[in-house]
């Protein structure tokens, strides 16, 4: 057994027994249906030879009893079984979420040459969701059907023995060969075709994606007609391929067909010497042919099971090598430490994400009395993104130390270090809710009246005041209906409303055009009073906000002070600071 | 069946393939009448008339032959729908994609983009299910019933009248219980989109989730929130199933009906036992089609909504594009480029129309570096569209040394235009192959040269298999910066002699901002270079800058006679100098 298929087996053990019972039912069902047909042949059997009517009474009862029990069979199994697909569907998806959990943000993070970029999350996650979706009915199209036909096979193998050792040989040979050996063959033949198809598709896929999103590109460079030939191009080789493919599963059916019919074939071939001898009654001649005919259903449904089997272990291969990283992070065993006060102090702190990759951070040092302002600028790469995420706990670092309240960061359990901080991201996410419950993720027992003071603050009240719907107009998919400034505005309400001593802003400006920056700097400055502050900044905006500026380059501090003293010193701050105002002054 | 229809429309090969299918269908049921048929003859030559194996051996072997030709017959099937599924599909793969070229940019653009992508890959595929099973059972479904029922009347009135009379109301209970139930799937297929687009958020918003400590709590709503789906979904369920119930029921419970009846008659003599067993071994294959129907339903209104999303593209006219009046006249820009009083309006669904550019005149000289400034929505995107040819003036013209532009081939107008849209797209391809987008017969060197010019071959360099590397959807993302630089190499690579650049409004950095406008001004001289400016830099450097505001040029000049003269500039380079002068 694959261990994605163990995996996958033992997220789905607690809804065992709503499997079997499905699995129960489903089979009852085969069996109600091999029973109407028995029964039938058995009493038209019978009826030949004209006995009395009370002869046939069991079997008439039999009929009618087959013939209302295979429908309810199927209505209780279809019940049975979806109600075990939705606990499924919820105990993947609490799974996934809480195997993800400990794993974020860094686990959607790559580090590259000493710098980050966010993989696709936001692909890796859709990914995940519709692979969950997947998974979701990996029960009823890929376990159900083997089991229903192991249960199918064994009785009537055992049916069949019953009217002659040789009867039940020939059911299990066939019944064998047509549940096992035809999807295993047709698995051989068309592994390497529907491997080919998948990427072909894919290739396909993403040229139709390109195509289409590209297509002012096209245009505009005029090459519709190149890219048209290429589509056509793929489109014959996917259509050669899915041809090759209907060989192999066009085989499949017809085998399986065949092989039904064989069996009910063959049975009357051997049975018929044995009843011209007598050694067997007539009346079985029937229901074996009918018997073997109706037997068969329990095989039909495998072959898409076997076909659905890859795809639900790809879906969970992709799943699992998401989750099966190391966290970045442990939470310590302890109860978080009391803070004495709200400084920070970071002393030689050394980082790199991993041994093989070059120092990120290099002797960093600083110590951040409670209530005052660091900013922290630099080019980008220089680090200054990595050693907010290590404030964070995003990750842990090797060499130095950092303390918050003179205990070190490691001590303190994520949660309660977070509740001590609000944080100020480049991009905020909102989720596809109201303005009202955006915001009050912050703080969920917090009134109207705080929540709009904290509104008012960030100045986002009035522009919350001119929506159709206020508080209650809905943010849209990623919050997609707000603009960059006003998502960061909500960032910077939250804040407000969380209302914690110490305040992190990680480049909150740097997706803003400048007149929105200005507006949210000068929110920014209201929410900075009196908190334990550390501003990164690739934008040397309201820096005499500073109490003390950080300059880092290349992982280290090559240059500390404030605004002014900087500026006189004449290094990289005053270098930066002279670029971007060469700009304006060269305009003007 | 509406699809059908619309289908045989598009398809050229739909009839053909309507005729095999049918056909294969009776030889089915050719072959199932037959096959019961022997199987009762032998049955009862042996069981009745106590004949031995030799007597029945021909019969034996035609049986043989039987099953092997409705083997065959079901390969054959599967063969020939996928052989047209097949066709069917990249047929309308390549006419989606025409379409879409000639409804062009304008229409594919923005949030509707994903969709049509889409469409074209999912819906296109989801045809399969039509082709394939479907509709082969659709026919299977008229056919085979049909064809028993004639066999079974021929043989026995009485089971034949039976089967009669229980056919039609399967169907018609299914269709009234199905009728309501899709209703209730389709509310369930939407909640469980949305449910999963819940999911999904969550998952994106897990960083947030946990800065404001609610991450522990999230793990119960999930869970609820699927088992309370799970419960109401159920309800619906409920009902869905019925309909498949009712077919169960009604067919098993004919099945017995059929049974018992026969059964009872042959034990009066009112029948013989072979043509008693013949009905018998007719009877589930009667039903069988229809409740194999009932199963595949689903896969079809997945196809049908799939089919529909592609004919409403290929059915939307399109505008007839103005068709040049000398056939293969060469398009040629060599002295001056006029916009000579251009109107223009986007069409707003409903018959209003908005009107973008009213009267805009404006003169590019071989040579010259214009700037074009303005607030967003003063109509600088739909110039930069008219241009490029993705719309066409309303009134007024666009001329290039005196000839109007529609008089050219539109690809061969544009071949004379290099544009540098303000968001580029990357195909998933390597670098080389983005930067030749611009002109797929370059060489390397020239690729490579072009990169330069753009100051993008130092980033280049440091990726892992350099030009060759894989960028876009599955490669390597570039930053905003990054992005801006391949696209104008790709405008640079093209050589046209108009070059249209849409700046980022983004920042770039100081240096490589610097080197950009360096190249631009390397290379202004030999060509009409058009820039929609939105940074100081750009405009201070234009030889002149033509000011749109509300769709109408309202001031043109150089930078320092602007600030003199025109109010609005002024007010506009105030707000370019706060924005860039924040620190």
């Amino acid at each position: 057994m694959s261990s994605p298929l163990r995996r996958l087996l033992q997220l789905a053990w607690p809804i065992r027994n709503w499997m079997l019972l499905a699995a129960l039912l489903g089979s009852l069902t085969i069996i109600s249906g091999i029973g109407l047909l028995t029964t039938s042949a058995y009493l038209i059997s019978m009826a030949a030879l004209h006995p009395d009517v009370s002869a046939l009474s069991i079997a008439i009862v039999g009929v009618r009893f087959f013939g209302i029990a295979r429908g309810s069979f199927r209505y209780l199994e279809r019940l049975v079984s979806h109600r075990a697909t939705f606990r499924l569907l919820a105990n993947l998806r609490v799974w996934f979420y809480s195997a993800l959990e400990p794993l974020m943000p860094a686990r959607l993070l790559v580090q590259k040459d000493g710098q980050q970029h966010e993989l696709r999350s936001g692909d890796l996650l859709r990914r995940a969701v519709s692979d969950i979706d997947t998974l979701q009915n990996f029960y009823i199209r890929v376990l159900a059907p083997p089991l229903v036909a192991l249960v199918i096979g064994v009785l009537m193998w055992i049916f069949f023995g019953a009217f002659g050792i040789v009867f039940g040989l020939i059911f299990i040979a066939f019944y064998l060969l047509s549940s096992v050996g035809i999807p295993w063959l047709a698995h051989l033949l068309g592994q390497r075709v529907s491997r080919e198809m998948v990427s072909t598709q894919a290739e396909l896929e993403s040229q139709l994606v390109d195509s289409v999103q590209g297509i002012a590109d096209l245009i505009a460079f005029g090459q519709q007609e190149r890219q048209a030939q290429s589509i056509e191009r793929m489109n014959k080789k996917l259509q050669k391929l899915q041809m090759t493919a209907a060989y192999v599963s066009g085989m499949q059916g017809t085998l399986t067909n065949l092989l039904m019919n064989l069996t009910a074939w063959t049975m009357l071939l051997v049975a018929i010497p044995y009843v011209y001898r007598g050694e067997l009654s007539g009346i079985i001649l029937a229901v074996l042919v009918l018997g073997a005919l109706a037997s068969f259903e329990g095989v039909l449904p495998l072959a898409s099971s076997f076909q659905q089997l890859g795809g639900s272990l790809e879906a969970a291969r992709r799943l699992f090598e998401i989750v099966d990283a190391r966290p970045a992070v442990q939470n310590p065993t302890t109860p978080s430490p009391t803070p004495q006060d709200h400084s920070i102090q970071v002393k030689d702190l050394s980082f790199r994400y991993e041994e093989s990759e070059p120092y990120v951070l290099r002797d960093v040092s600083f110590t951040l009395p409670r209530g005052k302002c660091l900013m922290i600028v630099g080019p980008s790469g220089s680090g200054k993104s990595t050693l907010a995420n290590l404030l964070l706990r995003f990750w842990d670092y090797q060499e130095g130390t950092m303390t918050l309240g003179g205990q070190p960061l490691q001590a303190y359990q994520q949660d309660d270090l977070y509740q001590q901080m609000s944080v100020v991201e480049q991009d905020t996410h909102l989720f596809n809710t109201t303005i009202r419950e955006n915001l009050m993720i912050a703080r969920k027992q917090a009134s109207e009246e705080e929540m709009i003071e904290a509104a008012r603050k960030a100045q986002l009240h009035d522009f919350v005041l001119s929506l159709p719907e206020g508080y209650d107009t809905a943010v849209g998919e990623q919050g997609l209906r707000l603009s960059g400034g006003e998502r960061q505005r909500v960032a910077i309400a939250r804040a407000f409303l969380k209302n914690t001593p110490i305040l992190l802003l990680d480049e909150p400006t740097v997706n803003l055009d400048a007149i929105t920056e200005r507006a949210v700097l000068d929110a920014i400055k209201a929410l900075r009073q009196q908190r334990t502050t550390i501003m990164v900044t690739h934008r040397l905006a309201e820096m005499e906000m500073a109490d003390e500026i950080l300059v880092l380059h290349h992982g280290r501090i090559v240059e500390r002070g404030t605004h002014a003293s900087l500026l006189q010193s004449e290094g990289l701050y005053w270098r930066m600071w002279q670029q971007q105002r060469a700009r304006t002054v060269e305009a003007v | 069946m509406q699809i059908n229809k619309r289908l045989l429309q598009y398809v050229k090969t739909m009839r053909i393939y309507v005729v095999i299918v049918g056909a294969l269908s009776f030889l089915t049921a050719m072959f199932i009448i037959f096959q019961s048929h022997y199987i009762a003859a032998i049955i009862n030559a042996v069981f009745l008339q106590k004949q031995a194996l030799a007597q029945v051996t021909t019969a034996l072997i035609i049986l043989l032959c039987l099953l092997l030709g409705r083997a065959a017959v079901i390969w054959g099937n599967d063969i020939a729908t996928n052989f047209v599924a097949g066709t069917v599909k990249s047929e309308l793969r390549l006419r989606l994609f025409r379409q879409l070229l000639k409804l062009g940019p304008m229409y594919v653009r923005g949030e509707r983009s994903g969709e049509i992508a889409n469409t074209s890959t999912e819906a296109v595929e989801a045809l399969d299910a039509y082709f394939n099973q479907f509709f082969p059972q659709v026919c299977a479904t008229i056919i085979i019933p049909t064809a028993i029922l004639i066999a079974v009347f021929a043989t026995d009135l009485l089971s034949g009248i039976i089967l009669l009379v229980t056919w039609p109301i399967l169907p018609v209970f299914m269709i009234l219980i199905g009728l309501q139930a899709n209703a209730m799937t389709e509310r369930r297929w939407r909640q469980m989109s949305h449910l999963s687009a819940h999911f999904l958020d969550v998952l994106q918003g897990m960083t947030t989730l946990k800065l404001f400590g609610r991450n522990k709590a999230q793990q119960e709503t999930i869970r609820n929130m699927s088992n309370r789906y799970g419960d109401t979904t159920m309800a619906v369920l409920r009902v869905a199933f019925l309909s498949s119930f009712v077919m169960e029921m009604g067919s098993t419970i004919s099945n017995a009906v059929i049974a018992v009846e026969i059964g009872l008659r042959l034990l009066y003599g009112n029948i013989p036992f072979e043509q008693a067993f013949f009905v018998l071994l007719l009877t589930p294959e009667f039903y069988q089609p229809l409740r194999n129907l009932g199963t595949q339903f689903h896969a079809s209104m997945n196809s049908a909504a799939g089919a529909q999303r592609i004919f409403d593209i290929l059915e939307i006219p399109v505008k007839g594009q103005a068709q040049p009046t000398i056939p293969e006249k060469p398009a040629t820009l060599e002295q001056t480029l006029t916009i000579e009083d251009v109107h223009y309006a986007y069409p707003t669904g409903d018959d209003n129309r908005q009107e973008a550019l009213k009267g805009v005149s404006l003169t590019i000289q071989r040579g010259q570096k214009v700037a074009l400034v303005g607030k967003s929505g003063a109509g600088k995107s739909t110039l930069a569209n008219l241009l490029l040819r993705f719309i066409e003036p309303d009134q007024g013209a666009i001329k290039a040394d005196g000839q109007d532009i529609l008089s050219f081939k539109d690809t061969a107008w544009r071949s004379l235009v290099a544009w540098q849209p303000q968001r580029p797209y990357l195909f998933n391809t390597t670098v080389a192959d983005n930067i030749r987008l611009g002109r797929p017969e370059a060489s390397m060197e020239e690729v490579v040269e072009a990169a330069r010019s753009a100051n993008l071959d130092e980033f280049i360099a440091t990726l892992p298999q350099g030009y060759e590397t894989s960028i876009g959807e599955r490669g390597t993302r570039l930053s905003g910066g990054q992005l801006q630089r391949l696209s104008l190499a790709r405008a640079l690579l093209k050589q046209s002699p108009l070059l249209l650049l849409d700046e980022a409004t983004s920042t770039l950095d100081a240096e490589s901002e610097a080197q950009v406008l360096r190249t631009i001004d390397r290379i202004a001289p030999e060509h009409f270079v058009l820039i929609i400016a939105h940074r100081l830099h750009t405009i201070s450097r234009a030889d002149r800058i033509v000011v749109l505001d509300h769709g109408q040029v309202i001031a043109s000049g150089t930078h320092q006679e602007l600030l003199e003269q025109s109010p609005v500039y002024q007010e506009l380079i105030k707000a370019y100098e706060e924005e860039e002068a924040v620190a």
